[in-house]
């Protein structure tokens, strides 16, 4: 490469990343200079906003429900998925595709279109089993699918999911062994990175519980907005940089482990080497 | 589970199984069937059939025709060209921002903060989001503010922020992070060894781009247009949290629909936008998978 193009590459390079970084990063910025100001434009910065949280109890019920929905949709997820998708790969291969396609179908069904169709459901549900807003984990688990089924597809991907499980069974190890002391251990980030993942979509999700009317974190911030600006900007950068934390968390442990058990093959598929997070982030409800 | 203590354990007595242990096998994927039949399946069906089905249960087109009507029709037109828009800018400015990062060190700082950032950038939307652009972009915002201490005034001619351009703007900030993230594979792919082939054959900066690397490039580029397209389209809770009033996009006017009275005098209507919703973001999906699978075999 020769040195005027070098040059103009560089100056290329450095242009495009000093506009992408303010673009970026000047929204965030201003939320935490918002969520300080004073009740005067001449007034003193103030923490009032981020006090005010607490002393808000939609907010707070609000933050909890989300919490708490979080946590089921996550568990809930890795129960149902995890061992369907290696009794799948161990006994059913045929059902492999089925399975993927079943799991990647909530992609091309926006979450606006599917609260629609699920608006029926919820309603026999509130009536004959609970009015409870956990109730809601049950369509979480459906937006989550996707995002969680690719990350742990990978994880599987990069062990020896037949060999370690019959060499446990062969030593005597019953199925529940062989799941939780071979193969959860063996793929331990790859959970890690689901369970993130769940719990980033469930914090930031709106279309469903502003739809199906239930009173989670996203629905309390539009609610206390209308009320007060800078407090629901303050719960917002909260919220923001606890998902920000997660999923940082995320794309840094979150990629395969280098001294777990593989196959003979001594490059596991590029695909699941390269970026955890790339295809995971398709169509995220926004 | 079921097969646990069965002579199954010893490989050698493991083929395929007698016909008797096959339902065993099967029961265990009964639970993933059963819930995402009843949560996934069932949704569908009942969108699927409501969209052509009238308030009495008999099977009708009307809802389907309604479309036609001006109002649904335009938010249509509205949702297309917001995405349009918003796929183009994101994807031009997320290349833009993906080559800058190809051509630095595959190993180096900057690219692993840069696609780890893209990854949670592109994953924020929805409230917090609108929040952060009326922080920054609002009447009383940090930059429109500072900019009008020095004389300048962004919304000189309205304020444009709760509009359709406003949502526009929003949307390329999740659009740009997701491009990065699916095209850098695709920059990735190219090799040195042809822009060097190109000079030593006489070709200039213009002509490697123009015949080598723009063509190779181009399914990629159009898929990954395509994929923030759908992205845009399926986007529901940013522009319901931005635009209060009017249903300009189709989720809007399915939400409107779906909460008013006159949605429930036609209860069809919001399930027949809802379909043609997924069937047009099913149909550029698959127009994007087919993409990704001609990119895949041409960058190898």
């Amino acid at each position: 490469m020769n040195r005027s193009r070098r040059l103009r590459l560089n100056i290329f390079r450095v242009t495009v990343f000093l506009a992408m970084g303010t673009f970026f990063l000047v929204p965030i910025a201003a939320m935490m200079e918002f969520s300080t100001r004073g009740r005067s434009d001449t007034g003193p910065r103030t923490m009032e906003a981020w006090t005010n949280i607490i002393k808000t109890p939609d907010l707070v019920a609000g933050i909890l429900a989300s919490l708490e929905l979080a946590a089921i949709t996550s568990i809930a997820m890795l129960v149902l998925l995890l061992p369907t998708m290696v009794w799948v790969r161990l006994r059913l291969p045929a059902l492999h595709r089925i399975v993927e396609f079943l799991c990647l179908l909530p992609l091309v069904i926006p979450a606006i279109a599917l609260v629609v169709g699920v608006f029926p459901i919820n309603r026999w549900m509130r009536i004959n089993i609970s009015d409870s807003i956990l109730l809601l984990s049950f369509f979480y688990l459906v937006l989550v699918m996707p995002y969680s089924y690719r990350a742990l597809d990978a994880g599987l991907a990069a062990i020896d999911i037949k060999t370690l499980s019959e060499a446990a069974r062969s030593l005597g190890a019953g199925w529940f062994t062989v799941m939780m002391r071979v193969i959860v251990p063996n793929m331990s980030s790859a959970i890690l990175n689901a369970s993130l993942l769940s719990v980033a979509v469930v914090l930031g999700e709106y279309t469903f519980a502003n739809l199906l009317t239930y009173e989670n974190l996203q629905v309390a911030i539009v609610y206390v907005g209308e009320v007060s600006a800078t407090t629901s900007i303050a719960v917002a950068v909260a919220s923001l940089l606890f998902a920000f934390a997660l999923l940082m968390v995320l794309s840094f442990v979150g990629r395969p482990r280098e001294r777990v058990a593989r196959p003979e093959d001594p490059i596991p598929a590029p695909a699941s080497r390269s970026l955890p997070l790339s295809d995971s982030f398709i169509g995220v409800p926004k | 589970m079921t097969a646990a203590g069965t002579p199954a354990a010893n490989t050698a007595a493991r083929p395929t199984g007698g016909g008797r242990r096959l339902p065993l096998t099967w029961l265990g994927v009964a639970p993933y069937f059963l819930y995402v039949g009843l949560f996934l399946l069932l949704p569908t069906v009942i969108l699927a059939v409501g969209a052509f089905t009238d308030k009495e249960g008999n099977p009708t087109l009307s809802n389907v025709t309604a479309i036609g009507q001006p109002y649904l029709f335009s938010s249509f037109v509205g949702s297309a060209i917001i995405s349009i828009v918003s796929a183009l800018v994101g994807a031009i400015a997320g290349a833009l921002l993906a080559y800058a990062v190809a051509t630095g060190n595959p190993r180096g700082t900057l690219r692993r903060v840069v696609t780890s950032a893209a990854g949670v950038f592109a994953q924020f939307g929805g409230v917090t989001l609108v929040f952060a652009f009326i922080a920054t972009l609002g009447t009383v915002g940090l930059v429109t503010v500072f900019l009008k201490d020095h004389g300048i005034d962004i919304f000189a001619n309205g304020v444009w922020l709760y509009d359709p351009r406003g949502l526009t703007l929003i949307y390329t900030y999740f659009q740009i992070p997701l491009m990065v993230l699916v095209f850098l594979p695709a920059l990735d792919g190219i090799r040195p060894q042809w822009r060097e082939a190109t000079e030593s054959l006489g070709g200039n900066t213009w002509q490697y781009w123009r015949y080598v690397a723009g063509p190779l490039l181009a399914p990629a580029f159009l898929g990954c247009t395509l994929l923030l397209f759908a992205n845009a389209f399926s986007a529901y809770a940013t522009a319901a949290v931005l635009i209060t009033q009017g249903g300009v996009l189709v989720p809007l006017q399915i939400a409107a629909l779906f909460q008013s009275e006159t949605g429930q005098a036609q209860p069809g209507l919001a399930k027949a936008l809802a379909l043609a919703m997924v069937v047009i973001v099913t149909i550029v999906m698959l127009l994007y998978a087919l993409l990704q699978r001609r990119t895949s075999r041409w960058l190898r």
